[in-house]
């Protein structure tokens, strides 16, 4: 079953357009992956399937249903999260009151329960509940919002460059936390420049060059892929 | 006195407090100053006025009126006046601060229209009832004034740090698009910002005509304009920095008047504001950056 599926998107920045058509589809259960170049547009992507930007034309399929135009926290409650470029801790609140913020639209009796698990799972968070989301190291802060966005207890979660601007050991930690979280049944949309290690994970990877799809395949099959072993595992592969 | 001069200072600088909350709250969540709120803030004095003079009726229900109808005020100040500018490609970040300059001067016209220019009289039926311990006097009017004062700010301080809404009013504040993505409504935070600061600036109205017994149309301008340098003072956006610098205004006012030139009164505010941002650029209780949203 396919959860999204995004058709010939055009999303324009005023004048500037930055997705020119990119078309993508996520099946239930699986992580795909967004691998590009700075500027290709994906964040844009990312953002327009939250709801942030809204396209100019093209259609967001969400379970089936038509989403396109409507707001984040209707998306929220569709059941899409995005733990958006750069982390977006709120950094003037607690931990504890990040994560109440990621529950905000669940009135269920298992949010405690949940609240609970999160903090077993990421036990620096424990140690940190007090302490103000700005105090965070940046792994931290990345947890902080994987742990935020995965206490809407999101269907489809989007990941917009988890592993950017971490040490090496932390980065495997998240991609771990990624396959972790596909394993629980949560489907997974991942943007990254990490190409190799998020392909390891992914089922599906999807190339983006200048606001379009340029190559698409089964993630293995990209790993052996000529022009990406080029352009994004080129010198990387080989270290 | 001093401890008299202390206690007028406080009563003033807490109903000061009041209105900056109600800019503050609006700066922190719209990242605009509201120059509507000083007139807003006038509206629920004469509504006051209406109550209790022309009605006759009792106090209280000059609070329940007032705050209706400031509330209303905010709500149609948002829906018509902000709203529409709101997330418009090549719209001036000015834009909306006309616009609220703009309401401001609707508003002060209206009340010329409506109540008439000049001063007019605020009956409160206790507000000669005093007492006097040792050598001061101390009025009950200013106790009341006070302890309403200082339970609305405990109940915003509750309500901002405790309450589901209030934290989403946090993260609308800090940062709308991750609010959003978080699932808040943002529009929806935003209204009841500007409707519930509205309301404390009725509120503060109510004391002041409590506090002077007199009321005019042009109270909105210079209160906004205090209101503007407590928050300045204090911090943009900052809660705790608008209680403080509402207070330090009050009781600095109150003692240049009762030991100066009370010629100065008004300007008091102002230098405060020069000789703090010399100092301290961000305020007194301000984040390093006082930009707003960024
Ligand atoms: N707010 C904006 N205003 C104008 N142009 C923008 C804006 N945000 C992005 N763009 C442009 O849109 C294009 C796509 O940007 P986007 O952020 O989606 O790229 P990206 O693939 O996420 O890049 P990166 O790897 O650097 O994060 C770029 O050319 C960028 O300059
Ligand atoms: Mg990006």
């Amino acid at each position: 079953m396919k959860v999204l599926k995004v058709s010939g998107i055009e999303t324009f920045y005023g004048k500037i357009q930055a997705l020119k058509g990119v078309s993508l589809e996520v099946e239930q259960g699986k992580i795909v992956t967004i691998l590009g170049a700075n500027g290709a547009g994906k964040t844009t992507t990312m953002k327009t399937i939250a709801g942030l930007i809204k396209p100019k034309t093209g259609t967001i399929e969400f379970l089936g249903e038509n989403v396109t135009g409507l707001r984040p926290d209707q998306l929220v409650k569709k059941g899409i999260s995005l733990v958006p470029e750069g982390r977006a801790i709120l950094s003037g609140m607690t931990v504890m009151e990040n994560l109440d913020m990621g529950a905000y639209q669940r009135k269920d009796k298992e949010v405690e329960k949940d609240l609970e698990d999160v903090l077993k799972r990421f036990p620096i968070l424990k140690e940190r509940k007090n302490q103000l989301g700005g105090t965070l190291s940046g792994g931290q802060q990345q947890m902080l919002a994987i742990a935020r966005a995965l206490l809407a207890r999101p269907k489809l979660l989007l990941l917009d460059e988890p592993s950017m601007g971490l040490a090496p050991l932390i980065v495997a930690e998240i991609f771990k936390i990624i396959k972790e979280i596909k394993d629980a049944g949560t489907t997974v949309l991942v943007v990254e420049q990490n190409a190799k290690q998020a392909l390891k994970i992914a089922d599906y990877g999807y190339v983006l060059e200048t606001g379009k799809v340029i190559i698409h395949g089964k993630a293995k099959d990209l790993l052996e892929d000529p022009r990406i072993v080029e352009a994004y595992l080129g010198r990387k592969s080989e270290k | 006195m001093l401890l008299e001069q202390l206690i007028n200072g406080i009563t003033l600088g807490s109903i000061y407090a009041i209105v900056a909350l109600g800019f503050t709250l609006v700066f922190g969540v719209l990242g605009i100053i509201n120059m509507a709120h000083g007139e807003i803030f006038m509206f629920g004095a004469f509504v006051g006025v209406m109550v209790t003079s022309t009605l006759g009726w009792p106090i209280w229900m000059a609070f329940l009126a007032a705050i209706i109808v400031t509330a209303i005020l905010g709500y149609m100040l948002e829906r018509f006046a902000l709203r529409p500018l709101r997330g418009k490609k090549g719209v001036s970040h000015l834009a909306p601060l006309i616009s609220t300059i703009g309401v401001s001067i609707l508003l002060e016209n209206l009340s010329h229209h409506l109540f008439g220019a000049g001063n007019h009289p605020f009956k409160n039926a206790f507000a000669e009832i005093h007492f006097t311990i040792g050598s001061i006097t101390i009025y009950v009017v200013q106790i009341v004034i006070f302890v309403i004062s200082v339970v609305l700010m405990m109940a915003l301080s509750y309500w901002l740090s405790k309450t589901r809404a209030g934290k989403a009013l946090r993260a609308t504040a800090e940062n709308l698009d991750t609010a959003s993505i978080l699932g808040v409504n943002t529009r929806q935070i935003i209204t009841l910002t500007v409707v519930m600061a509205s309301a404390m600036g009725g509120i503060a109205g109510i004391l002041v005509g409590m506090a002077f017994n007199s009321v005019n149309p042009q109270m909105g301008l210079s209160m906004g304009l205090k209101g503007l340098a407590i928050i300045i003072l204090g911090g943009m956006g900052n809660v705790k920095g608008a209680m403080a610098g509402g207070l330090i205004l009050g009781l600095a006012e109150t003692l240049i008047v009762a030991y100066g030139d009370s010629g100065y009164r008004d300007a008091i505010a102002f230098l405060a504001i020069i000789v703090i941002l010399l100092i301290r650029p961000q305020g007194l209780f301000g984040q390093k950056t006082s930009e707003g949203r960024p």
